[in-house]
């Protein structure tokens, strides 16, 4: 039975090319972009590079001061995680690093875009950055203002161009020249906490961020805890501080801040009232709902139009025999063949896609895959496609009475 | 065979009730070979589609192989169809789609049995009504007499004891019909099949063993 409805789900989609078009482009358009779109996110958030210490860490990308007429919000400062972050008890180490800086430097009369940040030494500890050469600046250069700085492997070859070893050479970025100690494989910008093409320690910078007491800044801290079983009592440890945080204001009457996973971290929106997660959660199920309703919508006008058509033949499969579940149980099958052809081609189309965003280098060092988890959740969203789009037709075409569906010829 | 009693067939709309079918009663008995005659639009059809469970009347009951029919559920009238009942369209209605051996062996879907017996039984028909050497053929690539033995075939294919043929030579030249009437009667004769069959065609009415007429839907012989 199976392999006759193939045939005539076959034999239906060559017959209406132009339907078939559209039905299949709808779907494997829909998919290639939610394959490409979960490629993406899965990458930004699932890429563990260099950062591969994620299940005892807990990671502080925001601060917020709420007022009576307003908040505040934005990265911490580098004061509030050496000075208050670094007198937790449950954290072995607490990285401490800036959001990157641009700027230009010139080579042989070339401008070069740099982008720097600075780091404390515990996140050299923290993270695990694959040295291809040297190795990291240490404490004690860091205490001594040294001038030194880690780059990444890109920036090695647009400033040096192709030789074997940099370091022991110098960088100049903002007027300022650096010996290189190590050279690092570079990281998407994608993952902003940890991205820079010039690592720099903080003692360097033209601003004593010591001495800046507020709690605003922009600065992210990683607290390391000795074992992923530590990280609740972490997390609570630095709530706990937050919350007994001297106001620094008497406008200030609530300050929010949270040491969270890497996820969550990234959505973090200050006050947990209004959880950044759940939000972000609830925007992007929205936005995969309207991304999928619309070809849905479209598949079951298409297929309505299509089953009527076959008016005929669905008289004559009742007349001899075809129960209504019978029918429904045929079109639902013919639909789901169709979904998963319309699948196959969006799988196509996607691998098609990545390899030309990867070809472009449109971020450069990100490198998009499709893993098989994208790939089951793409033909498990085509099942659905399949049921969701062809029980509706195929229920109201079960119902249509015998002798009307075989005059309609 | 076929028991109809006192069936009545009122089509209603907001405005108009037409009365399409007027106290018929009629016993057709097994093994007879009946046709039903009259003007367009006199019930003829609707008639034979109520005898074929297609639709149901307004009043009145019917028996088919000694089963009443008026109770059944969509599945079990589905069933009843596919072991008791074959049809024949006049205008064949065959699925384009499909190749002629994959029509013919439509009514055997919905039964169990391998995919095999399936082919063999469809095979079989289609040697019955001369077409064995079509089997690969699409529909659109027959005439209309081979069309309407490949429906013939199809209604056989599950060896049901009733056939109901709604002009089945309408659409044919005499030659044709002749052709196709020669089968039918073939299969009454040989086979044992109950056949009621609706017609324009005094002269293969002529060959059936009883003829009804109806005007206005009412039974006037």
């Amino acid at each position: 039975m199976l392999k006759n409805y193939f045939k005539i789900a076959i034999a239906v989609l060559r017959r209406r090319k132009f339907f078939t078009f559209i039905s299949l482009f709808g779907i494997s358009f829909t998919l290639t972009i939610l394959l490409v779109l979960t490629a993406f996110i899965d990458k930004v958030v699932g890429d563990s590079y260099p950062d591969r210490k994620r299940d005892r860490s807990l990671y502080v990308s925001r601060i917020q001061l709420s007022m009576k007429d307003g908040r505040s919000s934005g990265p911490a400062s580098f004061y509030l995680f050496d000075h208050y972050g670094r007198s937790l008890k449950t954290p072995v180490k607490v990285g401490i690093s800036s959001g990157f800086n641009g700027t230009n430097t010139y080579v042989n009369n070339k401008k070069i875009a740099v982008n720097y940040k600075y780091t404390n030494g515990d996140y050299w500890d923290i993270m695990e950055y694959d040295f291809t050469e040297g190795k990291a600046f240490t404490k004690q250069q860091i205490d001594n203002a040294d001038k030194v700085a880690v780059i990444s492997e890109d920036m090695k070859r647009e400033y040096f161009g192709d030789v074997p070893s940099v370091v022991g050479k110098y960088i100049e970025a903002d007027n300022v020249k650096y010996r290189v100690t190590g050279v690092v494989k570079s990281v998407p910008i994608t993952s902003y906490m940890v991205y820079s093409d010039i690592y720099l320690p903080y003692t360097v910078a033209k601003t004593d961020f010591r001495k800046d007491k507020s709690y605003q800044g922009g600065f992210f801290g990683v607290f390391l805890a000795n074992s992923s079983a530590d990280v609740p009592k972490m997390h609570a440890e630095y709530e706990d501080m937050i919350n007994r945080l001297p106001m620094p204001r008497k406008e200030v009457i609530k300050i929010y801040s949270h040491a969270d996973p890497y996820i969550r971290s990234y959505v973090d929106a200050g006050d947990e009232q209004h959880s950044g997660i759940t939000i972000a959660i609830t925007a992007i199920s929205i936005f995969a709902l309207l991304v999928m309703l619309l070809p849905t919508l479209n598949l079951v006008n298409i297929n309505i139009t299509r089953i009527m058509e076959r008016s005929s033949e669905i008289g004559v499969r009742k007349a001899f025999g075809a129960s209504s579940g019978t029918l429904v149980y045929q079109f639902i099958v013919e639909n789901i063949i169709l979904t998963l052809l319309g699948g196959l081609i969006g799988v196509i189309l996607s691998v098609v896609a990545l390899q030309v965003l990867n070809g472009a280098n449109l971020i450069p060092n990100l490198v998009l895959t499709l893993n098989f988890t994208v790939l089951g959740i793409g033909l498990l969203i085509c099942f659905f496609f399949g049921l969701l789009s062809g029980v509706y037709p195929a229920w109201r075409m079960s119902k249509l009475n015998v002798v009307t569906a075989l005059k309609a010829q | 065979m076929i028991s109809l009693q006192n069936i009545e067939k009122v089509y209603r709309t907001n405005t108009v009730e037409t009365l399409a079918l007027n106290s018929i009663s009629l016993d057709i008995a097994k093994g007879e070979f009946l046709s039903i005659m009259g003007p367009s639009g006199c019930g003829k059809s609707t008639l034979l589609n109520i005898m074929g469970l297609l639709d149901q009347p307004s009043k009145g009951a019917i028996k088919i192989a000694d089963q009443k029919t008026d109770h059944l559920s969509d599945k079990q009238l589905a069933n009843f169809r596919n072991q008791k009942l074959g049809f024949i369209f006049q205008s064949y209605h065959l699925i384009n789609d499909l190749q002629v051996l994959d029509n013919v062996e439509l009514p055997l879907l919905y039964r169990s049995g391998s995919a095999k017996e399936r082919r063999k039984l469809a095979t079989e028909a289609l040697e019955k009504v001369g077409l064995a050497n079509r089997i690969k053929h699409f529909p659109n690539q027959l005439s209309g007499g081979q069309k309407q033995r490949v429906a013939i075939a199809r209604a056989i294919v599950g060896r049901p004891e009733i056939i109901l043929a709604d002009e089945p030579t309408g659409n044919l030249d005499s030659a044709m019909g002749n052709e196709i009437m020669d089968i039918l009667m073939q299969l009454n004769q040989k086979d044992g099949t109950t056949i009621v069959m609706v017609t324009h065609d005094e002269n293969m009415a002529h060959k059936t063993h009883r003829l009804v007429r109806l005007f206005d839907g009412s039974q006037v012989q």
